[in-house]
Formats: C-alpha cells, sequence, structure tokens
C-alpha cells in the first residue's frame, strides 16, 4: 500500500531531515513510527501523501509514484485521510460542513449523500449531537474525533496519524485512541506517528523508531518491545516508559 | 453668534444634497470597498504566490500606490482613464469616460493597494496547518484558498476592511477636486451659490461626522462581539 | 496612444516667470515638505499628549483622549481644512476673523495646524497602543521604586513606547507628507498644486503628473531609509523595534 524507498530530505542546504529512509506498510497494516522529538517522524508522514516535497528516492503510493509532477496530487491526498496534531479543523464551518465540504467538493458526492456519510461517521465518534456547533466550541478530543471522521467520510484507503494526541490534555487521550484502536481492529491500513505506547503494543503490527533523520529500527511489534536492537531505541524506550 | 446665520438654506438644498450628492458618496464608497477588495485580493495572492516575478511587480504596484497622494492619483486617473478606455476599446481616440466611472477607478485601483496588504495580513495570520488539511482532503490550491483560506482570512480582518472602508468614505470627499458633486462637492456648489459658507460647511462635517462616528461604532461593536467567540 | 510626448518640457521656461517648470514642481516640493514638517511636529507633540491621556488610569483622561481622537477621525480631512479656512474667521470676534482672513499665508498656517491636528489623533492612537503594548510590571516596578506618574511616563514607559511605535509613526509621517496635497483645496500651491498648474499651462499632462510622482516617491524613499538609520540609532539590545 505504502511503500518508501532510499528517501532523502533536506531543508534547505545544510539541514538534512530524511536520511536514506526506506520502508513499506502493506494492505491492512497498522505501523506506528516514534522516536524523540526532531527524529523527522512527522516529516515522514507527511511525505507519504506531499504535503512536504521530498529531494531523492520515491514513494509510491497504492501503485502510484507520489513524487512524480505528473502525478494528480489532490486527486491522490483524496484517497488518503491525515490526522493532523492540532486537528485543522476549520474554524468557520459547522462541525457537519467540516465533514461535508470536501465531499461535496473534491468527491463531487450531493449535499444529501455527503450528508448522510457525515451524519454516519459522527454518530459513531460518538458526536452527533454537535453537529451544529463550530469547533471552537468542542474539546480537544472531541475536535480530534471529529477530524478523524472527516478524513474517513472521503472513504480512504489509508490513514496517516501525525501525532494525534501529543496535543490533547491527558484526560482526552483515550477517547481518541479509542477510536483508532476500532479503526486499526477494522482492518484500516494505518500509519501512525505517537508516542503512545500502550496504542503501540495494543494494535501495532509493526513499529519504526526513527532518530536524526534515520530509520533506526523497523520491527514487528513483540520483537520491538520484547528486545529492541539498537541502543537508541532502548534508551528511548526506557525514557518514555520509566513513569 | 449665529444670529445672522441662515440654516434654511441646508432645508431648501435637502434633496440635492442627499439625493444626488451622498447618493453619490456612498455609491462611490460602497463600489470602491468592493472593487478594492476583489483587486486587492488578487494583489495579496499574487505577492503570496511564490512566483516571484508575479509578487514583485504586485508589490511594485502596492509601494508605488502608498507613496502618492490620493489627490495626485485622483488627477492622474482623470487623465489617463479615457486612454485607458480607448486603450481598452481599440477606439481612435480617447474615450469619453463620466465623472463617476473615472472616480470609480480610481478609487478601486487606489484602495485595492491598502485592501491587499490587510488580505495579506490576513492571509498570514492562518496557521499553515489549515491549507495542509485542505490539501490532506485533496483539494486544490484555488479550492483551499476559496473555501479555507480566504473566508477566515476575510473574518478576522473584517474590522480592519470596514475601517479601512470609513476612511474611503472620507476620502472620497476628495473628488472635490475635480468639480464632482458628490455630498461635499454639493455643499460646496450650493455654499458658493447661496454665499452660505459657514452654514453648509458646518452642516457637512456634521453629517460626515456622524456617519462615520456611526460606522466605527458599530465595528467596534463587531469587534467586541468577534474577541468573545475567539 | 495618441499623445504627444515632451520630456523637455521640464526644461522650458514656465508661464510664471519664475524659472523652468522644473523649477515650478521643485518649489511645490519645498513646500510640500515645509508644510508636512510643521504638521508632522504639531502632531507629534498633541499626538503625545493625548496618547498618554488614553493610558493614564484616569477616567476623565480616557474620555477627554477618546472624544479628541474621534472628533478629528471622523470627518475628512478636506472638510476640516474648510472648517478651518471658511468656517473658523466667521466664528470668531469680528476683528480676530478679519486679521485671520488678511493674513498673507492663511494657506500654509491652515494646512499645517489643521493637518497637524488631523495626524495627532492617529499618532495619539499609536502611541496609547504602544503604552499598551509594553508589560504591566513596568509601570509597577517605575512606581514601586518610588517614581511619581509623570515620572514614570517620562523616564520608563515613553522612551520604550515611541521606540516600539517607530515604525507605524514612520507610516503616519509618510501619511502627513501625503495630506498635505489635500490642501490645494484651500489654495496652497505645493507639489500636487504645481503639478496641475503645470499641467495646466503646457498641457503635458502626463509629463506634469510624472514629474510630481517621481518626486513623491523620492521623499518617500529619503524618509525610510531616515527612519531606519533612527531606528537603528535608538534600538534598544534585545528588543527588535524594526519589522
Amino acid at each position: 500500500m505504502i511503500e518508501i524507498n532510499h528517501v532523502n530530505k533536506w531543508y534547505g542546504p545544510s539541514f538534512q531531515a530524511l536520511k536514506d529512509c526506506t520502508t513499506k506498510v502493506a494492505k491492512g497494516e497498522v505501523v506506528v513510527v516514534c522516536g524523540p522529538s526532531g527524529s523527522g517522524k512527522s516529516t515522514l508522514i507527511k511525505c507519504v501523501n506531499a504535503l512536504e516535497p521530498i529531494q531523492e528516492g520515491e514513494i509510491i503510493l497504492d501503485g502510484i509514484k507520489v513524487n512524480d509532477p505528473k502525478t494528480d496530487l489532490p486527486k491522490l491526498r483524496a484517497r488518503v485521510g491525515m490526522v493532523f496534531q492540532h486537528f485543522e479543523l476549520f474554524p468557520h464551518l459547522r462541525i457537519i460542513e467540516n465533514l461535508c465540504l470536501a465531499q461535496e467538493k473534491v468527491l463531487g458526492r450531493s449535499h444529501d449523500e455527503a450528508m448522510a456519510k457525515a451524519a454516519k461517521l459522527l454518530d459513531r465518534v460518538g458526536l452527533k449531537v454537535h453537529a451544529n456547533k463550530y469547533p471552537a466550541e468542542l474539546s480537544g478530543g472531541q475536535q480530534q474525533r471529529v477530524a478523524i471522521a472527516r478524513a474517513l467520510a472521503m472513504d480512504p484507503i489509508a490513514m496517516l496519524f501525525d501525532e494525534p494526541t501529543s496535543a490533547l490534555d491527558p484526560e482526552m487521550i483515550s477517547e481518541v485512541l479509542d477510536v483508532m484502536v476500532d479503526l486499526a481492529r477494522e482492518g484500516m491500513t494505518m500509519m501512525v506517528v505517537t508516542h503512545e505506547m500502550g496504542f503501540a503494543s495494543k494494535v501495532a503490527h509493526r513499529v519504526i523508531f526513527m532518530d536524526q533523520g534515520e530509520i533506526v529500527e523497523d520491527a514487528l511489534r513483540t520483537d520491538f518491545f520484547g528486545s529492541p536492537r539498537s541502543d537508541r531505541a532502548q534508551k528511548f524506550l526506557s525514557k518514555i516508559l520509566s513513569h | 453668534m449665529f444670529a445672522n446665520f441662515d440654516f434654511d438654506v441646508i432645508r431648501r438644498s435637502f434633496g440635492y444634497l442627499f439625493l444626488d450628492g451622498m447618493t453619490f458618496t456612498l455609491t462611490l464608497t460602497a463600489l470602491g470597498a468592493l472593487g478594492g477588495l476583489i483587486f486587492g485580493t488578487m494583489i495579496a495572492l499574487m505577492r503570496l504566490s511564490g512566483y516571484k516575478l508575479l509578487g514583485r511587480i504586485a508589490g511594485l504596484y502596492v509601494d508605488l500606490m502608498r507613496s502618492l497622494p490620493l489627490v495626485l492619483v485622483i488627477f492622474w486617473f482623470y487623465f489617463l482613464v479615457p486612454y485607458i478606455g480607448q486603450w481598452l476599446t481599440g477606439a481612435s481616440r480617447p474615450v469619453r469616460v463620466g465623472a463617476f466611472t473615472s472616480c470609480l477607478v480610481t478609487f478601486i485601483l487606489f484602495e485595492a493597494a491598502y485592501f491587499s496588504e490587510i488580505m495579506r495580513a490576513g492571509i498570514q495570520s492562518i496557521s499553515k496547518g489549515q491549507p495542509a488539511a485542505a490539501s490532506a482532503l485533496g483539494m486544490t490550491y484555488s479550492q483551499s484558498m476559496r473555501y479555507i483560506v480566504l473566508p477566515q482570512a476575510f473574518r478576522n480582518m473584517l474590522p480592519v476592511l470596514l475601517t479601512q472602508t470609513i476612511v474611503l468614505f472620507q476620502d472620497t470627499s476628495l473628488v472635490y477636486v475635480l468639480s464632482i458633486p458628490d455630498f461635499l462637492g454639493a455643499a460646496s456648489k450650493v455654499a458658493q451659490r447661496d454665499g452660505r459658507l459657514v452654514e453648509m460647511y458646518l452642516f457637512a462635517a456634521i453629517v460626515y461626522f456622524a456617519i462615520s462616528c456611526f460606522a466605527s461604532y458599530g465595528v467596534r461593536r463587531l469587534q467586541a462581539r468577534i474577541s468573545i467567540v475567539r | 496612444m495618441n499623445y504627444n510626448w515632451n520630456w523637455r518640457i521640464f526644461f522650458e521656461p514656465a508661464p510664471n516667470g519664475t524659472g523652468t517648470y522644473l523649477d515650478m514642481l521643485l518649489s511645490g516640493l519645498v513646500l510640500t515638505i515645509e508644510t508636512a514638517l510643521v504638521a508632522w511636529i504639531i502632531a507629534l507633540v498633541t499626538g503625545s499628549i493625548i496618547g498618554v491621556f488614553r493610558s493614564l488610569p484616569s477616567k476623565t483622561a480616557n474620555r477627554i483622549a477618546f472624544a479628541y481622537v474621534e472628533f478629528f477621525r471622523n470627518m475628512p480631512l478636506l472638510v476640516q481644512l474648510f472648517l478651518w479656512f471658511f468656517v473658523l474667521p466667521e466664528l470668531l470676534p469680528r476683528s480676530a476673523g478679519l486679521w485671520m482672513k488678511q493674513m498673507s499665508n492663511a494657506p500654509f498656517y491652515t494646512a499645517a495646524i489643521g493637518i497637524g491636528l488631523f495626524m495627532s489623533a492617529r499618532v495619539a492612537v499609536q502611541l496609547a497602543a504602544g503604552i499598551g503594548s509594553l508589560p504591566r510590571g513596568q509601570m509597577q516596578a517605575a512606581t514601586a521604586l518610588g517614581l511619581t506618574t509623570s515620572q514614570s511616563y517620562r523616564y520608563v514607559l515613553l522612551p520604550m513606547a515611541f521606540r516600539i511605535v517607530l515604525p507605524p509613526l514612520t507610516s503616519e509621517f509618510l501619511s502627513t507628507i501625503k495630506n498635505t496635497s489635500v490642501a490645494i483645496t484651500i489654495g496652497l500651491i505645493e507639489l500636487t498644486g504645481q503639478a496641475r498648474a503645470m499641467q495646466e499651462f503646457s498641457f503635458q499632462v502626463f509629463e506634469a503628473f510624472t514629474g510630481a510622482t517621481l518626486l513623491y516617491l523620492l521623499i518617500n524613499i529619503v524618509v525610510v531609509i531616515g527612519m531606519r538609520f533612527l531606528e537603528r540609532a535608538v534600538a534598544v539590545p534585545g528588543y527588535i523595534t524594526g519589522k
């Protein structure tokens, strides 16, 4: 489903954000990407739907090369859902409108069809009663659940999560993770940048550990938590899990 | 103090002052603001487009307009618009253009420079995540601008845009230099015809003051409401 | 475009017998600068007082400043000049009014004072905003040291506030220069007025206005560069006053 081959990315002439990254996410697979801040994990996931350009290597999404100038990026992006750290709901639109806009303008669905889909998904994330509110009237956890529903409304073939819980107050994290766990169990292909090791150990098939722009470790979940090979991954895990 | 003043002149010229003069002023203000906003937004988009040459041209235009006094710009376009009309229509001689059209073109092009700066600030105030989220949903650049970025920029900047429109409303009085009967021009014509300068200019001042005060009070109310919602 | 360009017109003698058309424009430039400088001094002094009033913790002072600013901001400059020029002399006692009307330089003084007061309202708003942007602790620290209110303003608040509002004040100064052109309506033949006169005498419309345009651009450039030097000269380490 997602293939990342020898990707290099620089910010400016000197700072290399990604160094020769290679990995794969198969259909139905859940892959968690973790690593210290500044390790390039968010950059990597944003390269998958070309929100960030890459300079070398290739990324192939469902058989289509992302970094090919001939690729119709809007069309490709419409097929991959993305959830952002800061939700990025559109503040000037009601919740229901947030879910409908891209369905109608990008997928060309009729308003009724979009509304029906939106209502169903809002119900699924437990926020149907808030359909006519504005994003600012919802809590962070609720906003992030709306953001997930908004992405799902596009019937994505895969979902990308960029630190979906790190801007949330602790008591709201679980409501978002619950939605994600459900999604994983239904067989959604997911690439998740997160520090939530509980989520990783529960549903991830594989865990990728990044540091300083490199993929240091790319292992099955059981191997990663059982016996991480690299020092850096061990140190990182001990820091995260020690509290 | 006002013993030998004749304020009845205002009543006698009421229809001319308001039906002709004020209508001209308000129409010019409204259309000037609307056109200025549309052109200004286009200029702002050019400046933020990432195309160096396009941005440079737009920037030079804004700097030029903002360096010149409006009075000079009014003179410029008064003489230039007939030639622009000739060039646009391919006529053999400069096209005769009505006073209103000439003024409207002037104000749209002049105000566009100021509105563009406001819209540019508005667009830049939107966090980068918003267009990113729009892209991630598959929207094209123009869709993301049209549905996500511009509506928010416009809303955030509404008080500033309205304040600029009040400035524009006052600035329309400068068409006086072309002897065009806007509200002030009409007042001035009556003043000179009847020799009632004091009465007419005082009255004009009060009318401008009342309208501007009322409008800026409205903007302050709006601002307070917006800041509560945020 | 069937228009007969004649750029040499600038070096031809003007019919008013004071030299060439270029001399005409230059004399207009000098008058523009003189008027603007006097107006700017009035605007700065009055505007500073009103700006301080706006920021004082006194309801009465705030109200006075508010009324002052509203009065000068809500009337077109042109109308204000008419009030000073045509209306004020009629409302004063006969002898004073007569003296005003017979003053030889009446347009100049009216323009300088009228534009100065008009701009003072804008200076006041900028300065008050600058004072308001200072941390509250500054005033408290000054008071705690035993400084009186006026000493606090004089030695602590204003020096910093003026530095902060230097960039907006630059653009207000430029507005003052541009606004002098409004005074052609009361007979001040400054730069725009001279360009207009040149156009009427010579019929070379676009040359005349181009000449004035270039001179205005020149003033702008000189002022912007001058203010940049000033900003650098008074810059306080650790504070970004420019941009």
